[in-house]
């Protein structure tokens, strides 16, 4: 540092310690988590996602997470109006969204605050902080800014304070504009990424905009990566993997509609709700290019029973919604059970019972997806672990859905819904897509429910069809469709839909177990914590310690040979984001003790005395926290000491 | 190909031509007296004298008496869930719209249940034609107060009397934007009940028609007054609506020139509390049919998808940086 920069300190971080910022070589890293955070409006999560395509581009593994408040303007400046992006970097394939974040980029201390309580940033974390605050007009702000600050310098964090608005404001006239794009710059030098595909990915957003606004950004963006290059004095650099085949980086939700669309469903139909509607939104801008709707009805009910007319009529049809909606649906999917229509119903989990947190993550909808709807409505459910999954899931949903005639439901979460993943791209295939509606004439005497006595299976009349003519009906009925009262039918016709579950059954695949198939410890989960139990069980194996892990991702059917595997471990348990009573509660015993969702299927599926511990925050379950359960679990019973 | 001669060819012709059994499945089940026989009899006559395929034609219905209809019609039919008939019906239409939509729905089945579904099918205006058999009162469940009960009828939950005035479905039908055929019809007139049948389905949009409709079992002496006065009922006459015939005009003579093109005067016939109005309220051919706003002409082929997507793929792909040189 020299003298003129001294005389000129806002222009320089003004880092805590009292050290001196200046060049430093690149130091190596084995992964890092970045998170940048504003409020509402200023940008963070573009930052956030362009930086997790640049990485993906050097050839990193990424998982980006969308940090978002649950209102739409929450005040500026806010402890809970953090919005913003998580993105995890890593030297080889990243499964998850990983442990605490170890670098951090704040637009204001307030919004740094919420993460600071959520406990979300790992000790010693750097924190990158906008330092106008200090000088502002209002003195109440300064005064807290200048209390965070402190507080924060206190507890250990390595925080930097930037003037991230005034050397913006050396480039464009409205800085808040174009933040982000600065601190995009900083964070390429930081993590030592090509300018060039920063460059590249402003073109692709502001490409469609006027040449001014794209030149504008990439000059923040130099101006963002000189300056980190002059003041700061650290630089990482994660070795990167080039892949040799193209990949997709996608949210879960886009993921849906990309698989919606591949699938060869002609319809979806929707009523707006969180987190479910980004994927409508998304299908509703490109479906009609392939042919599709988006439509959008008065209600749930109404959108579950329009998606049911048109399944009727030929076209299986999905219908895309999120635990309340869910709720509303179950009647209207019992008349779809009943009356052998194909359905697909993607429920995004929330955080739940009610309008619980609209947009955090839980798994808690399991057993309404198996068991709701009165009576016995026999339904498949299945849920993706992977962004990847939640493609090619709609995929093997709607062919489900055709063959069986059933109602198939695909349990995706929030977590999968805002996170981002690189996969294979996909190679179009035309077996994905529907055949035709069959419009041939029935052959005489066919009856529209002439259900097989093996499989409970029945070719389905569609309209249209000559001779094929019949009314369909929620009432119980005979082969003819008529309505029927009399119990050797009722009973009879309950065994036919059951059977369609035990057909599906024995067309599944006996589920992969990570890890070795004999050990002292297995653990069991479905759908999103997928890449965390998995990281976790490595880790722990790479240990010397025998855990292995099982992830389901067809919950009903359950498939063949699950029982084969439990049995070749000594303890199981799930790992699951839905409740379960704590056994250290007081007046918790086992004859009172909930269990998850999965341990209560799989205690009862399989008569073996299966552990669940599971965790409610709304957010995904690190693999940290996995480790530390599977490592309790081993001691508590005497397996390790 | 082989030309037909004239005789095979009038020979076909009659193999096609259905009478009125060919449209009818099983015996009705419903009470004798009951106005959905009534409402069974003009449907029958109507695709019977239009020459509906019973394979392209689709009776909907929700529950309730008037929701049994589609078991008795030899074509498709669709007995769903309470209240939900309308958005079934708007979901197959909005898949084939080569099959003609009718729905079958209740006074408690559209007007409670069902109500959000009523209002937001006006708006669509989808070409589907909806009859609500309107008796009142819920059959199927033993007689209980339905939002068109007039007020102090005595039901089995409201033994004292129904509390609040009836809902006037015209009035509400006629008061959503979009609305395109309102009639009203009353099963003891079955002459103007098909005419009125008829030129519903021959709207194109959502044509809405109300069928005053008798319950022997329940309410079996509400309607006396308007069944043994017929001055209590109003017939709506006009060069572009229904005109009555001469037999008619003898027995009702209290007629009403009413041009359907007038929205405002509709709503004013649709308010009478002495008289039931009986004819074309209202008829706009020109609102837009959603299901023509919403598909495109496009057919939906797999070279038509499988491009479609890998656009779509393209704008996320991270391209191998070799490749990307290449």
């Amino acid at each position: 540092m020299n003298e003129t920069t001294l005389q000129k300190p806002l222009k320089k971080p003004r880092k805590s310690n009292g050290s001196v910022a200046g060049k430093k070589a690149a130091v190596t890293l084995k992964e890092h988590i970045v998170e940048i955070i504003s409020d509402s409006g200023e940008g963070a999560q573009k930052c956030g996602q362009s930086l997790g395509s640049i990485a993906a581009q050097m050839g990193n593994g990424i998982w980006t997470t969308e940090i978002i408040p649950a209102e739409i303007r929450p005040p500026a400046r806010s402890v809970a109006g953090a919005s913003g992006n998580r993105i995890r970097i890593g030297a080889g394939y990243i499964t998850n969204g990983g442990d605490e974040t170890d670098l951090v980029v704040a637009f204001n201390e307030q919004v740094l605050l919420g993460r600071v309580r959520a406990k979300e940033l790992k000790p010693g974390c750097i924190i990158l902080l906008e330092s106008m605050w200090r000088s502002h007009a209002d003195a109440k702000i300064v005064a807290s800014y200048i209390e965070t600050h402190s507080r924060l310098v206190a507890a250990g964090y390595r925080v930097y304070e930037i003037p991230m608005e005034q050397e913006c404001k050396t480039v464009v006239a409205d800085a808040r504009r174009g933040k982000n794009m600065f601190v995009l710059g900083m964070l390429c030098h930081i993590y030592s990424l090509e300018l060039k595909l920063a460059v590249d990915q402003i073109v692709l957003a502001f490409g469609k905009k006027d040449r001014s606004v794209v030149d504008a950004n990439i000059r923040l963006l130099e101006a963002g990566h000189a300056w980190a290059a002059a003041n700061l004095d650290f630089c990482y650099r994660i070795p990167a993997q080039r892949s040799t085949e193209p990949q997709i980086v996608v949210n879960g939700n886009t993921a849906l509609a990309l698989g919606v669309m591949a699938s060869g469903m002609e319809i979806c139909a929707m009523y707006p709700i969180t987190p479910a509607t980004s994927a409508s939104h998304y299908l509703s801008e490109v479906f009609e290019k392939v042919g599709g709707i988006v439509h959008q009805a008065e209600d749930e009910i109404a959108a579950c029973a329009f998606a049911i007319g048109a399944s009727y009529a030929g076209k299986c049809t999905v219908t895309i919604t999120s635990g309340p909606g869910y709720s509303l649906k179950q009647e209207a999917i019992g008349l779809a059970v009943m009356a052998e229509i194909p359905l697909v119903v993607v429920n995004v989990q929330r955080g739940g019972p009610s309008t619980g947190q609209p947009t955090k993550m839980e798994q808690g909808d399991l057993m309404t997806a198996i068991f709701g709807s009165h009576g016995d409505a026999p339904k498949v459910v299945m849920a993706p672990g992977t962004i990847e999954e939640c493609f090619y899931s709609i995929i093997t949903a709607r062919k489900i859905a055709e063959t069986f005639n059933m109602v198939v439901v695909v349990l995706t979460d929030a977590g999968l819904a805002t996170s981002q993943q690189p996969f294979p791209r996909p190679t179009f295939n035309e077996s994905w897509l529907a055949p035709p509606v069959d419009q041939s004439p029935v052959p005489p005497g066919a009856r529209p429910y002439d259900w097989d006595e093996n499989t409970g299976l029945a070719r389905r009349f569609i309209p249209g069809q000559p001779g094929g003519m019949h009314a369909l009906t929620g009432l119980a009925h005979d082969r003819d469709s008529h309505v029927a009262y009399d119990a050797e039918i009722n009973e009879q016709t309950l065994r036919f839909r059951s059977l369609k579950l035990a057909a599906l059954q024995k067309t599944l695949k006996a589920p992969r177990v990570f890890g070795d198939a004999k050990g002292d410890l297995l653990v069991i989960g479905w759908g999103s914590t997928k890449g965390a139990i998995e990281e976790a069980v490595e880790a722990m194996r790479a240990e010397g310690q025998k855990v292995s892990s099982l992830h389901l991702q067809f919950l009903q059917p359950l498939p063949p040979g699950i029982k084969e595997i439990l049995q070749g471990f000594g303890k199981l348990m799930t790992i699951e984001n839905n409740w379960s009573d704590q056994p250290e509660d007081r007046i918790i015993d086992e004859n009172n003790r909930r269990y998850s969702s999965l341990a209560i299927l799989l205690r009862s599926r399989y008569l073996l005395d299966i552990d669940c511990w599971s965790e409610v925050r709304g957010q995904p379950i690190k693999p940290s926290t996995i480790r530390r359960v599977m490592q309790r679990k081993l001691k508590q019973e005497g397996i390790q000491p | 190909m082989n030309m037909m001669s004239a005789t095979e060819c009038l020979l076909q012709m009659c193999d096609e031509h259905l009478e009125l059994e060919d449209y009818a499945s099983g015996v009705p089940r419903w009470c004798t007296g009951c106005g959905d026989n009534a409402i069974l009899a003009a449907v029958q006559r109507l695709c019977r004298d239009e020459g509906l395929r019973p394979e392209k034609t689709v009776f909907v219905s929700g529950i309730g008496c008037s929701s049994r209809f589609p078991h008795y019609m030899k074509t498709y039919g669709f007995h769903g869930i309470h209240g939900r008939a309308l958005p079934i019906a708007e979901g197959i239409r909005m898949a084939r719209p080569d099959l003609k939509v009718f729905v079958n729905t209740g006074d408690g089945d559209c007007c409670s249940i069902g109500a959000a579904h009523w209002i937001h099918a006006i708006r669509y205006n989808m070409n589907i034609t909806v009859f609500l058999h309107d008796n009142q009162i819920y059959g199927l469940t033993k007689k209980q107060a339905s939002p068109t009960s007039p007020i102090g009828t005595r039901s089995n939950t409201t033994p004292r009397g129904s509390y609040l005035e009836a809902l006037n479905p015209l009035s509400v039908t006629l008061g959503v934007q979009n609305v395109s055929f309102v009639a009203q019809a009353v099963d003891w007139i079955p002459e103007v009940l098909f005419d009125i049948v008829k030129a519903a389905y021959q709207h194109k949009g959502l044509s809405f028609v109300r069928i005053v409709q008798r319950c022997p079992e329940w309410l079996p002496t509400s309607l006396d007054p308007w069944l043994h006065d017929p001055n209590k009922v109003l017939l709506l006459n006009h060069e572009n609506g229904l005109q009555s015939s001469a037999g008619l005009s003898r027995v009702y003579k209290n007629q009403l020139q009413h041009d359907p093109a007038n929205i405002d005067r509709a709503r004013e016939i649709a308010s009478s509390t002495d008289v039931v109005p009986v004819g074309i309220l209202y008829r706009n051919p020109e609102v837009p049919c959603y299901e023509d706003l919403r598909r495109s002409d496009t057919l939906h082929t797999p070279e038509l998808t499988r491009d479609g997507l890998n656009a779509e793929l393209d704008k996320y792909t991270v391209w191998p940086r070799e490749a990307r040189a290449a």
